[in-house]
C-alpha cells in the first residue's frame, strides 16, 4: 500500500512539473498561434542558469530565484528578436524558426557551460528524506509538488481573476477582436512569451538537482509537452493541468505496474523487455484515443 | 589541352589512390558517440588513441596511421551506416571504437562480412562473445557480464542475502543483469530494466526496490544516466538503509558531477587509474599533462590498448595487411603491453583478465578519484566462450 501512495506521489509531481512545462507551451500556442519547438531550449537555459547562480551565490534558493528572473529575461528578448518576425506565418515556418533557435542554444550552452554538463547540488535540509504517512519520501521532490501546486494555483488566479488574465483568455479565443478593441496586443504577447519562459525554466531548474543539466535535456521531455498540450486542449491552462496529471500517473504507475502484470501472462523474459517498450508507449495510446474521441482535446479553449 | 591533361593526370591520381593506401598509411576508423549527452566518452576515447598514437610517433610498424572519427549519435542504426561508410568509401584496414553494445551488434556484420578486423573498445555484448563470434572480431575490453559477475562475486564476500536489480532496457543492460546474477549465491528479490537512454527519473524503479524489501541494489547506468541514478538514490532515503552495488556507473567522467553522492559505493572494473604497471602510470601521467583539467577512464584505456593491438599486429605482419590469417593469428597473441598489465584472448577474442574492487577516495590534490581495493577475481573468463564455434 504505501508503495502505492508513494508511486502516486511520484506520479503527482512528475505531472505537476510536466504541467509547468505545458503551461507555457499551451498559453504561447494558443493566444499567439505560435509552434515554439524552442520551450525545451528555455527549459535547458533555466537549469543551466540555476547551477551557474546557486555555485556563485552559494543559495540554493536565491540561485533558483535569479536564474527565474533570467529565463524570464531571456524568454522576452528571444519573442522580441526572433518570435515577432514569425507571427502571422505558417507553422511550418514557426517550425522551422524554432527549430534553429533549438540549434542555437544547444551551441551556445555548448560554447559557455562546455559539453560536459553541470551538476546542482541540494542544500542539506532539502537532501534529507522526510516521512509522511509513515514512510519515508524525497524532502525535495515533495518540495517540488509543494512548489508546483503554488504556482498552478498564481497562474488560476493569474489567468481568471485579474485583468492580464482576462486579456490572455480572449486573446485565445479571439486575437482579432483584443487588437481591434485597442489592446497593446505587442506588449500582451511578450508578456505571454516570458511568463511561458519562465515557467519552463522553473521546471528545468526544478528538475535540475534530480537529473544532470546537460545540452538537449529540453527536448525528450518537450515532446511530452506537446502530448499534454494536444490532449489537454490547445490554449487551456486548466486542460493542460489535468493532461499533466494524467500523463504524470499514466507514464509513473504503468511503468510500476505493467511489468508485474505482464509477467502474470508472459514468460519472465519477455515481459521485461516488453514491458519498458509498452509502458513508454501508454501515453501516446492515450493521445491517440483522446484524438479519436475528442479531437480538439480535454478543454479546448474556445468552450473553455 | 594542357589543362585537360592536367585534369586527366588528376583523375588517374585519384583512381590509383586506393590501391597505393595500403602501403602508404594504415587507415583505422573509429565509430564512437561524439554528440549529445554521452559525447564526453567518445571524446575521452578519441583523446586516449590519439595519446597512444602519440606514443608510436603517429606510426605503426614505420607506416604512417591515419584515423577517421566517425559520430554513432549513440543510435544502432547510425552506427552501422557509419561502419560501412569507413568499410566502403575509406577502405579502412581497421576499425575500432565503439562504446554501445546494441551500436556494436548492428555494426558487427557489415565488418565480418568484409573481412574488416573490427576491435571493440568497450562494447561486448554476450550475443559476440558465443554464437556471433567471428575471426574478425576483437576486444580489448570486456564481455559485458563479466564486471557484474565480479561484482556479485564480491557481494557474495560481504554475505549479502538478497538484491534488486536495476538497468537499462537495453543489450548491455540485459547483459550486466544476468551477469550479476549469474554468481551472486543469494536471492534476486526483483529486477527492473527501463526505457534506455530516454529514461533518467529513476523514482518509480526506486520505490519498487524499497518495497520489495531487498537487502541492497545493484545498478548498471553508464554515462549521465549514472549520475541522476546517484542523485536520485541519495535524496530517496536508501543510501543509509539499503547499500548500492554497481557496475560501470561511477568513472572519472561522472564523479564531477556525482561528487559525495559516489562515496561509499564499491563498483567492480578491469582497469583502474592507479594500476601500478609502467605503462599505465605513463599513460595517466601523459593523459593529464596533454588534456588538461581530464581524467583518463576506462573507456579511453581500452582505447588506448585497442591502438596497441592494432600497432602489434602491424608490426609482426611488417604492414602486410592482407594476409587476413597472418593479422588474426597476430592479434590473438596480444602481444603488447595493456595498460592493465597484460592480458590473454579467449578463442572468442575477449580478453582472460583480472577484474579489481574500486573506491571513491579523495585524492592528493582534494578531489575525487577512484583508487583499487582489492583483486575480487583473476584470470576470468567470460562465460559465454564455450557457445562460440571457432576453438
Amino acid at each position: 500500500m504505501t508503495l502505492f501512495i508513494e508511486q502516486c506521489l511520484n506520479g503527482l509531481q512528475f505531472g505537476l512539473l510536466l504541467f509547468m512545462l505545458a503551461a507555457g507551451l499551451t498559453l504561447v500556442f494558443g493566444i499567439m498561434d505560435l509552434v515554439n519547438l524552442a520551450h525545451g531550449s528555455l527549459y535547458m537555459v533555466g537549469a543551466y542558469f540555476a547551477a551557474t547562480f546557486t555555485a556563485f551565490t552559494g543559495s540554493f534558493v536565491l540561485g533558483a530565484v535569479l536564474a527565474l528572473l533570467a529565463t524570464l529575461l531571456v524568454g522576452m528578448v528571444v519573442e522580441v528578436v526572433a518570435m515577432r518576425r514569425l507571427y502571422g506565418r505558417d507553422h511550418l515556418d514557426h517550425v522551422l524558426g524554432t527549430f534553429g533557435l533549438i540549434l542555437f542554444f544547444n551551441e551556445s550552452v555548448r560554447l559557455i557551460w562546455g559539453p560536459a554538463g553541470l551538476a546542482l547540488p541540494l542544500p542539506a535540509w532539502l537532501q534529507q528524506p522526510i516521512s509522511i504517512l509513515g514512510f519515508q519520501y524525497s524532502a525535495y521532490k515533495f518540495s517540488i509538488i509543494v512548489v508546483s501546486l503554488i504556482v498552478a494555483g498564481g497562474l488560476y488566479a493569474l489567468v481568471m481573476r485579474t485583468r492580464i488574465g482576462m486579456l490572455i483568455r480572449a486573446g485565445a479565443s479571439n486575437r482579432e477582436m483584443v487588437g481591434a478593441l485597442g489592446v497593446n496586443i505587442k506588449l500582451l504577447y511578450t508578456l505571454v512569451f516570458g511568463l511561458g519562459a519562465a515557467l519552463a525554466g522553473l521546471a528545468g531548474l526544478m528538475q535540475a538537482p534530480i537529473l544532470t543539466v546537460q545540452i538537449g535535456m529540453g527536448e525528450n521531455i518537450l515532446i511530452l509537452a506537446f502530448v499534454i498540450t494536444v490532449i489537454g486542449g490547445i490554449g487551456s491552462i486548466r486542460g493542460a493541468l489535468v493532461a499533466a496529471l494524467l500523463v504524470g500517473f499514466i507514464d509513473t504507475l504503468g511503468r510500476s505496474y505493467l511489468p508485474d502484470m505482464l509477467r502474470e501472462v508472459l514468460s519472465p523474459a519477455a515481459a521485461s523487455t516488453l514491458a519498458p517498450a509498452l509502458s513508454s508507449m501508454l501515453i501516446y495510446l492515450l493521445m491517440a484515443i483522446v484524438l479519436i474521441v475528442k479531437p480538439e482535446g480535454l478543454f479546448s479553449a474556445g468552450q473553455r | 589541352m594542357r589543362n585537360a591533361l592536367l585534369a586527366a593526370t588528376a583523375v588517374a591520381l585519384l583512381a590509383a589512390q586506393p590501391a597505393l593506401a595500403q602501403q602508404k598509411s594504415i587507415k583505422i576508423g573509429f565509430v564512437s558517440t561524439f554528440s549529445g549527452p554521452t559525447a564526453v566518452i567518445g571524446n575521452d576515447m578519441r583523446n586516449s588513441f590519439e595519446l597512444a598514437l602519440d606514443h608510436m610517433g603517429r606510426k605503426m610498424g614505420g607506416i604512417p596511421v591515419e584515423v577517421i572519427y566517425e559520430d554513432d549519435a549513440q543510435k544502432p542504426d547510425v552506427g552501422k551506416q557509419k561502419t560501412e561508410k569507413l568499410i566502403e568509401s575509406d577502405k579502412v584496414d581497421f576499425i575500432t571504437g565503439y562504446i554501445w553494445s546494441n551500436v556494436m551488434l548492428a555494426a558487427l556484420k557489415p565488418a565480418v562480412d568484409s573481412k574488416t578486423f573490427i576491435i571493440s573498445a568497450n562494447a561486448g555484448p554476450s550475443q559476440i562473445a558465443g554464437e556471433l563470434c567471428s575471426p574478425y572480431f576483437f576486444s580489448t575490453s570486456w564481455q559485458n557480464d563479466q564486471t557484474p559477475q565480479a561484482m556479485g562475486l564480491y557481494m557474495n564476500q560481504k554475505n549479502v542475502k538478497s538484491v534488486f536489480l536495476i538497468g537499462p532496457n537495453y543489450a548491455a543492460g540485459k547483459d550486466m543483469l544476468a551477469g550479476v546474477a549469474s554468481t551472486f549465491k543469494g536471492k534476486v528479490v526483483g529486477q527492473e530494466l527501463t526505457t534506455w537512454p530516454s529514461q533518467l527519473d529513476f523514482s518509480a524503479e526506486l520505490a519498487k526496490a524499497k518495497a520489495s524489501g531487498a537487502e541492497s541494489i545493484f545498478v548498471f547506468y553508464p554515462g549521465a544516466a549514472g549520475v541522476q541514478f546517484l542523485n536520485q538514490y541519495a535524496a530517496s532515503g536508501l543510501k543509509g538503509s539499503v547499500p548500492l552495488y554497481t557496475a560501470f556507473t561511477i568513472d572519472e567522467l561522472s564523479l564531477p558531477l556525482q561528487k559525495d553522492n559516489a562515496i561509499g559505493v564499491p563498483g567492480a572494473q578491469e582497469w583502474v587509474n592507479d594500476l601500478p604497471n609502467e605503462q599505465n602510470k605513463k599513460f595517466v601521467a601523459d593523459y593529464r599533462k596533454k588534456y588538461t583539467g581530464l581524467r583518463p577512464t576506462y573507456y579511453g584505456a581500452q582505447a588506448y590498448d585497442a591502438a596497441q593491438l592494432i600497432n602489434s599486429a602491424v608490426v609482426a605482419t611488417k604492414g602486410n595487411l592482407s594476409d587476413k590469417a597472418a593479422v588474426q593469428k597476430a592479434m590473438e597473441k596480444a602481444d603488447f603491453k595493456s595498460l592493465r598489465g597484460g592480458f590473454k584472448f579467449g578463442n572468442n577474442h575477449f580478453p582472460i583478465q583480472n577484474f579489481y574492487l574500486q573506491d571513491v577516495v579523495k585524492d592528493a590534490d582534494g578531489q575525487l578519484s577512484l583508487k583499487t581495493v582489492a583483486t575480487i577475481v583473476k584470470d576470468d573468463q567470460d562465460r559465454f566462450h564455450d557457445k562460440c564455434p571457432m576453438k
